[in-house]
């Protein structure tokens, strides 16, 4: 991980110092932008290879690993290097348990899946991929519906994967989704970040999806790692960060005429069913108890 | 099934006191209760003024005392459903069907013996005569036996204190009377106890206009005898009642008294020290209550004399043409409190003169606000620990709780007491429970003295500051924020974003009677931020203006309700129903673990006459509306806001979903062990 690294090359001598640097770094981390940060950080961390712009999983795995990392300083260790190896190990455990939380979350979400159902997905997140891999590997017989996801075309991206484990995919447009929902059983994202009223923050779209699906009874189940849990509590679709992405329609736009081109939208949580998470499967009020206990 | 029996009691109580009071034509048989409740009700009915109060309670009593040597049949205890009339209705209905219940009364009456159900029949026949009652509920598990007018009262009371000795185990409405009158001449049983205080109960319920001039002359008298029968039964109260069936003791103990019961029968009548209708409680349940946390006390059932003591304080008196529904809820006369506290001031000796200083500023209204008075309170409480030395022979712990709790039932009698109030007292007295036993006297004091001010510092001045903190990054510029009434914490917010010059206005909703959002619009215009008042009448004309909703709360409970000032739930529905978020700001120590699905069951009702003074408007048209038994005033506090309504619940822990407040209200229990 990024920040353990920063562990291992600081040369701080006291346990406040080594968190002002971690601190610093982290927030370094949150400023810059995916490209750059993708370059220069460990493969390993999980969540600098997703290439939506998660920036908010990002800030929100910083804050954790922050909060996980000082958390065990203060009980410990005067000697400052073993707390400091201490914190490394600590540091790269994080990093592990944030792997294998796509296989808890995949273990779990098996219960959900049953045969002859119909699946939409929206959205390239490698979460729901494992999911649908292990559903897959499983033998179980489904079929999926994968919206095409523009700007980032991530719903070719997904059909292609889906295809290569052998699973009858479907890919319809954006706009197709109300269209095709009464034959869908039951709605898979995942979330850029989970947010404190329960809500999900994810690539536009998702939230028009959850509307629809709502509508018609239609289960939506999000599948996000526990460290995407963010401080944040938006209260309505532009109370959050902006994050834009060009959208290239393919010829040129006329003069004067504005582009919309946000990349993310906010769900509120009374329109999801369960969250799917390493720490279990939630509904979306228990996110707050979560982060209170996590964060107080 | 000691209700049943209480209530048989009362009955026969009733039936011989009215055969021995009055010189009865009617013979009555020594054990006949039926007979002796036939004599009696002509007598009721007779004597009867026009009688607010519906009938079948009366019957509903006589049915009880029918049911005397049946064994209880139901899980309930025995107790008949008793039809009770809530919600509105005209209480002239009732006028012409006083005929019936004699006829009705005298029928069941020889039969009563065989058929348990001997209560209902009555009842329901009269209603089904015709009495209207658009709502009929069955009172929840105490007996109605209340006779509303005056001179009824006295023969209720009749009714009630000459009990016809069956089983002494706890029956309250019983021989209250004879408790009472001997009380003090014999050793009381808890269950005299039990009996003393809901005879003074009934007694003070009956007949409020009568019962005034004569309550004020009996009243020193009335709490002596309280007094003294309370002091000397209290410790015998528990156990008496525990044990539960003291027959023999106590039935011959109540013959005896049933003589002279009766004498004072009329001075106790007439002297209430709070009148109050209602029913009687059980002496068992109060006991198993005692265990349990205290509940509310429910003033429509409940056992006066305890209030009555502490009511030696203040005196009150019943307000009348009270709305039915909410009969569970005190309400006394305003105006008559406060001369009354007043002339008193200098001799409430046991009453520490800021805490009586407080009460009279919650009487009169000056401070209010649920952080206001709370902060008024504890600042009482410190001088009163300040100035407090422990009596010998007693730990500091145990009294100076007593002491505050006397305090703290003092400022129920001039005001309720607010949830967050509640709370404060609560860690108070956790703080000095807690208090080492080797500490001296004044380090206990300091320390609880310095309790004192963490938890204002820390639970109302440094929480105000973070809900600030977090609310602050919800407004945005070119905000329109909406706030109802007059929060201390959505000021604060307000006129810190004015501060760092954020671009908003604010849209100030007031309503009648309070019209506290006056007070916060010229604060805040004050300051230079742009204002727009409305009346509440106009909330879904300005709706649509707006971007955000702040308001502020008196608690937030367990469900995620938020227990505000009434209006608050009308402002945070239509900012719903236009898609306006809504941002509750509420500090920790407020929040409660109770749940509450609606504004009735728990509520405080201001004063009505309030809502008749219109200013500017120079006629009266309701100046009378007392008078008329058609008409009745409401005028609510609090209301209940369902969790749906609102967005985000804004507090010194963070921002959080409505759904996570029990979680609050558990890391808050936790902290408190901590302190």
């Amino acid at each position: 991980m990024a920040l353990a690294a920063v562990i291992r090359s600081s040369r701080a001598t006291t346990m406040m110092e080594l968190e002002i640097e971690l601190k610093k770094a982290s927030d370094k981390l949150k400023v810059d932008s995916p490209d750059d940060f993708t370059c220069s950080a460990a493969p390993s961390f999980p969540v600098a290879v997703s290439w939506d712009a998660t920036s908010i999983s990002l800030s929100a795995a910083c804050d954790l690993f922050m909060r996980f990392v000082t958390r065990t300083s203060h009980l410990e260790h005067e000697k400052f290097d073993a707390a400091k190896s201490r914190l490394i190990e600590r540091g790269e455990k994080f990093g592990e348990i944030s792997l294998k939380a796509r296989k808890t979350i995949a273990m779990l979400s098996q219960d959900f899946i049953h045969d002859g159902c119909t699946i939409l997905v929206h959205g390239y997140s490698r979460v729901v991929l494992e999911v649908l891999k292990l559903a897959a590997s499983n033998r179980k017989l489904f079929r999926v519906l994968c919206t095409e996801g523009r700007p980032d075309r991530t719903g070719l991206r997904m059909s292609n994967e889906l295809a290569a484990l052998g699973i009858p995919v479907k890919v319809l447009i954006d706009s197709a989704v109300a269209y095709s929902m009464d034959e869908v059983d039951m709605v898979f994202v995942g979330a850029d970040g989970v947010v404190e009223s329960g809500g999900i923050i994810n690539m536009m779209g998702t939230y028009q999806i959850a509307l629809v699906a709502h509508s018609m009874n239609k289960p939506v189940y999000v599948a996000a790692e526990s460290y995407k849990f963010a401080r944040l509590y938006p209260l309505d679709q532009k109370d959050m960060t902006p994050a834009h992405r060009p959208i290239d329609f393919g010829v040129p736009v006329p003069t004067g005429v504005e582009v919309e081109t946000s990349a993310r939208d906010y769900t509120p949580p009374q329109y999801l069913t369960l969250l799917l998470t390493d720490l279990g499967v939630l509904t979306p009020s228990v996110v707050s108890d979560e982060l209170i206990q996590l964060y107080l | 099934m000691t209700q049943a029996l209480a209530h048989v009691r009362a009955h026969h109580a009733a039936c011989t006191r009215s055969t021995t009071t009055v010189a009865r034509a009617q013979p009555h048989p020594a054990r006949g209760s039926p007979t002796l409740c036939a004599s009696h009700t002509p007598r009721l009915e007779s004597s009867a003024a026009p009688n607010p109060q519906p009938n079948p309670r009366r019957r509903a009593v006589r049915g009880q005392a029918m049911d005397l040597r049946r064994p209880p049949r139901s899980s309930s205890g025995g107790v008949e459903p008793k039809i009770r009339q809530v919600g509105f209705f005209t209480p002239e209905a009732s006028a012409p069907s006083e005929p019936l219940p004699p006829a009705a009364a005298a029928v069941p009456a020889p039969t009563a013996q065989q058929r348990p159900a001997a209560g209902s029949p009555p009842a329901a026949d009269d209603l089904s005569t015709g009495r209207l009652s658009p709502v009929m509920i069955p009172p929840p598990r105490h007996a109605d036996h209340l006779a509303p007018g005056p001179p009824s009262p006295a023969a209720a009371d009749v009714v009630l204190a000459t009990s016809a000795p069956v089983r002494s185990s706890p029956r309250l409405d019983v021989a209250s009377e004879i408790g009472d009158d001997d009380s003090w001449s014999r050793a009381p049983s808890a269950v005299e106890l039990e009996e003393n205080k809901h005879g003074l109960a009934e007694v003070r319920n009956e007949g409020a206009p009568a019962s005034i001039p004569q309550k004020q002359k009996t009243s020193k008298a009335e709490r002596r005898a309280i007094q003294e029968a309370q002091r000397a039964a209290k410790a015998a109260a528990k156990e008496a009642d525990k044990s539960g069936k003291s027959a023999g003791a106590a039935m011959s103990k109540q013959a005896k008294p049933a003589k002279t019961a009766q004498k004072k029968d009329v001075p106790q009548a007439a002297s209430t020290v709070a009148s109050e209708k209602k029913a009687t409680e059980r002496p068992p349940e109060r006991e198993r209550k005692l265990d349990a946390p205290h509940p509310r006390m429910q003033f429509d059932d409940v056992h006066k004399v305890e209030k009555a003591k502490k009511r030696a304080v203040v005196n009150q008196s019943e307000a009348r043409n009270r709305v039915e529904l909410f009969r569970h809820l005190p309400q006394y006369v305003h105006g008559t409190q406060l001369p009354d506290l007043e002339s008193k001031f200098f001799q409430l000796e046991p009453m520490h003169p800021s805490v009586y200083k407080v009460g009279l500023q919650y009487l009169s209204g000056e401070v209010s606000g649920g952080n206001g008075r709370c902060i008024a309170m504890l600042l009482a409480f410190r001088e009163a620990i300040k100035d407090y030395t422990t009596p010998p022979n007693k730990t500091l712990s145990r009294d100076l709780t007593a002491k505050i709790s006397s305090y703290v039932s003092f400022l129920i009698e001039c005001r309720p007491l607010s949830i967050s109030m509640g709370n404060a007292i609560r860690f108070l007295k956790s703080r000095i429970a807690k208090l080492p036993h080797a500490l001296s006297e004044s380090e206990a004091k300091t320390s609880l003295q310095s309790d004192i001010d963490r938890f204002i510092n820390e639970k109302i001045v440094l929480a105000d500051k973070a809900i600030v903190s977090h609310a602050i990054t919800k407004v945005r510029d070119n905000d329109v924020l909406l706030t109802y009434g007059s929060s201390s914490v959505v000021e604060m917010i307000l006129d810190y974003a004015h501060e760092l010059g954020r671009n908003f206005r604010v849209v100030v909703v007031d309503s009648r009677p309070k019209l506290e959002g006056q007070a916060l619009l010229r604060r805040l215009v004050a300051k230079g931020i742009t204002c727009t008042y409305i009346h509440i009448y106009a909330i879904s004309y300005i709706m649509h203006e707006v971007t955000r909703v702040l308001l502020g709360a008196s608690s937030i409970l367990s469900n995620g309700t938020v227990y505000s000032r009434v209006g608050t739930a009308s402002v945070a529905m239509v900012a719903h129903a236009f898609g306006v978020p809504v941002l509750v700001c509420c500090e920790a120590y407020k929040f409660h673990e109770r749940v509450q699905l609606d504004s009735i069951c728990a509520n405080e009702l201001g004063d009505p006459d309030v809502i008749l003074k219109i200013p500017g408007k120079a006629e009266d048209h309701l100046k009378n509306w007392a008078d008329n038994a058609n008409l009745q005033l409401l005028n609510l506090t609090y209301d209940a806001t369902p969790p749906d309504y609102v967005s985000m619940i804004i507090t010194d822990y963070g921002m959080l979903p409505p759904t996570s407040v029990p979680v609050i209200v558990r890391e808050y229990r936790k902290e408190q062990l901590w302190i």
